[in-house]
């Protein structure tokens, strides 16, 4: 497999899992939603490689 | 049999005639007969008279449609127009915008300029109503016509049956005075989207359908008004999916309203209403006239197969696409830039016909699959399909706002780049290491400034079909010659031009290139290989090298 990373990359999994939550906090499910199609584009900004995003997609589907 | 003209003429150019054909006891033969004179089949007229090609257009009006339609011509479209001698009067008297706004909801959410690449003789793109491009090509035909170019165009013949009889097409032609027939070695049908030829052979137009309508209006502004591209998602007070409004020469702008298939046209088109939709978009203190104003529908279609036998289909007869990034009428004439002088090798019989129509439907059908994809793509984000597509829609233009790096994502329409064949027939090696991507074989040769011009002014043919050979900073013949063709080569060197470099060379030292007539890439090499361009020069003309 290619460029995508999928092993444990996060040094402090709770705090980031916190933040991702916390985000959401007294958003209505419209909001969240558009909050979460910001988000998804911001990181696909920050990925920035076609083949990484395609890789992350196909392992979205489960 | 009446004729009933199915839109209004901007100008009547060439009222009907009877032709000393009609009254020949046998069919006249002409080497190519076109039907349809808009832009695509006149452009072909033009393209194949220049190269002493006999051909005939028929057409079932007089003349040039009103309404500015097209618009948006492409530097490639521009380069083409170059080549045949017409392009000169169309860029002084078009439009360039740079500035852009675009628009949601309420709200302007950013401006761009355009900074298009140095260094080319055309620019990137004018603005123009389709009657003076239409014009200019037809003035260039009657000045070609004076010079001997062997072109005729008649008017009000109106093609009612094609017969394809293997070596011959057989014509039967309505006109004021009756039918007659007429014989083509090859018939080129450019008669629009709604092609009377390809229904007439039963052949299909096939494709992702997606059904919408544009209200078009050219409002000329009795006050000064800013030369922008607006473009709008989402207009506030439902007035559509999209909203464009863009300059045209004469003070005249175009705005195009995206108002949904379902709309009642003859509800849209009642001035009143045309008026409010514009003074919604422009602001109730402007005042303007009303120009001219239509209901545009397409579908995103093709033809499985741009050509049978001796019939062949260019323009919206062979696919029809969105408007969002002006890829019609500039897909168009690629499609003549390409049959031009692979019939005039084939009527020479320098090549072989089947390999080389074959070719024109590969190379074609390309670009129209990437004019259709990027139509789409366009369409896609402008008018969103389901809940979630709209949702990361609003959300890149939420983030474009505030936010550089969204801006690439907005689709509006991504303006027509001219179309490299890759993988086509044709192409022969690319083995210049580490050559630029936007030369290798199947691309359109980008301009370079010259001393004294341009390279585009030096490459392709408009009064032939020859190949070229183009060697920088490296050993060539003068001359070469292989499978009937007699091929130019011009020498240059990069060491006083960095462009030259850029384009051509990338890090190698130097290059020789095998040049198309239609001034796209065959081949290219590192050095002079005698036997290796024999064979690409073979391999490009259908003669498989």
């Amino acid at each position: 497999m290619g460029t995508l990373n999928t092993s444990r990359n996060l040094a402090a999994p709770d705090d980031v899992y916190d933040l991702l939550i916390h985000a959401h906090e007294g958003k209505t499910k419209a909001e969240s939603d558009a909050f979460n199609a910001r988000l998804i584009l911001i990181l696909m900004n920050h990925v920035g490689d076609r083949d990484a995003i395609a890789e992350a997609l196909a392992l979205a589907e489960v | 049999m009446t004729f009933q003209d199915r839109y209004t003429l901007a100008y009547k150019t060439y009222p009907y005639e009877k032709s000393p054909d009609q009254d020949l006891p046998a069919p006249v033969r002409h080497p190519v007969v076109i039907v349809g004179g808009g832009p695509i089949g006149m452009a072909l007229a033009l393209d194949l008279g220049l190269k002493g090609v006999g051909v005939l257009v028929l057409d079932d009006h007089e003349g040039i449609g009103m309404g500015s339609r097209a618009v948006c011509y492409a530097k490639r479209t521009l380069e083409i127009a170059d080549r045949l001698g017409c392009a000169g009067p169309m860029v002084e008297k078009g439009v360039v915008w740079s500035l852009g706004k675009v628009f949601h909801r309420n709200e302007k959410i950013y401006e761009f300029n355009l900074l298009p690449e140095e260094g080319h003789k055309m620019p990137a793109f004018i603005n123009l109503q389709q009657p003076y491009l239409e014009m200019n090509i037809l003035d260039r035909v009657h000045a070609a016509r004076a010079e001997g170019a062997p072109i005729q165009v008649r008017g009000k013949n109106r093609v009612d049956a094609v017969a394809d009889k293997g070596d011959h097409v057989e014509i039967t032609v309505m006109t004021p005075d009756g039918q007659y027939t007429v014989q083509a070695d090859y018939l080129v049908a450019c008669d629009g989207a709604n092609s009377g030829v390809r229904a007439m052979l039963g052949m299909s137009f096939e494709g992702e359908v997606f059904k919408d309508s544009f209200l078009i209006a050219d409002v000329r502004m009795k006050a000064d008004f800013p030369t922008e591209r607006w473009f709008w998602f989402d207009p506030p007070s439902g007035s559509g999916a999209s909203q464009l409004l863009h300059k045209q020469p004469d003070d005249v702008w175009r705005i195009d309203f995206q108002i949904g298939w379902g709309a009642n046209r003859t509800e849209e088109l009642k001035e009143a209403n045309v008026r409010r939709r514009v003074a919604q978009m422009i602001g109730e203190d402007v005042e303007f006239d009303l120009v001219w104003s239509s209901i545009y529908t397409f579908q995103c279609k093709r033809m499985a197969e741009f050509h049978r036998g001796r019939v062949i289909f260019a323009g919206d007869a062979a696919h029809q696409v969105s408007p969002f990034g002006a890829r019609g009428a500039n897909s168009g004439l690629q499609d003549t830039d390409n049959l031009a002088w692979k019939l005039k090798l084939i009527l020479d019989g320098t090549a072989p016909a089947e390999p080389l129509l074959k070719s024109y439907d590969a190379e074609r059908i390309h670009g129209a699959d990437e004019n259709i994809r990027n139509s789409t793509r366009a369409t896609d984000f402008i008018t969103p399909k389901s809940e979630i597509s709209a949702l990361f829609r609003d959300a890149v233009l939420t983030l474009a706002a505030k936010h550089d790096f969204a801006r690439p994502l907005v689709n509006s329409g991504r303006l027509s780049v001219p179309c490299t064949y890759d993988g086509s027939p044709l192409n022969g090696p690319d083995t210049l290491a580490d050559g630029p991507e936007r030369t290798r074989p199947g691309s359109p040769c980008p301009d370079v400034p010259l001393e004294g011009g341009y390279l585009l002014d030096r490459l392709g043919d408009a009064r032939g079909a020859q190949f070229q050979i183009l060697a920088i900073d490296t050993e060539a013949p003068a001359r070469f010659t292989a499978h009937g063709l007699d091929c130019d080569v011009m020498r240059l060197s990069a060491a006083d031009s960095e462009m030259l470099r850029a384009r051509y060379l990338g890090a190698a030292p130097g290059a020789v290139y095998l040049i198309r007539p239609d001034q796209h890439v065959a081949a290219r090499w590192a050095g002079w290989d005698e036997s290796a361009v024999a064979a690409a020069l073979g391999r490009a003309i259908g003669k498989e090298g």
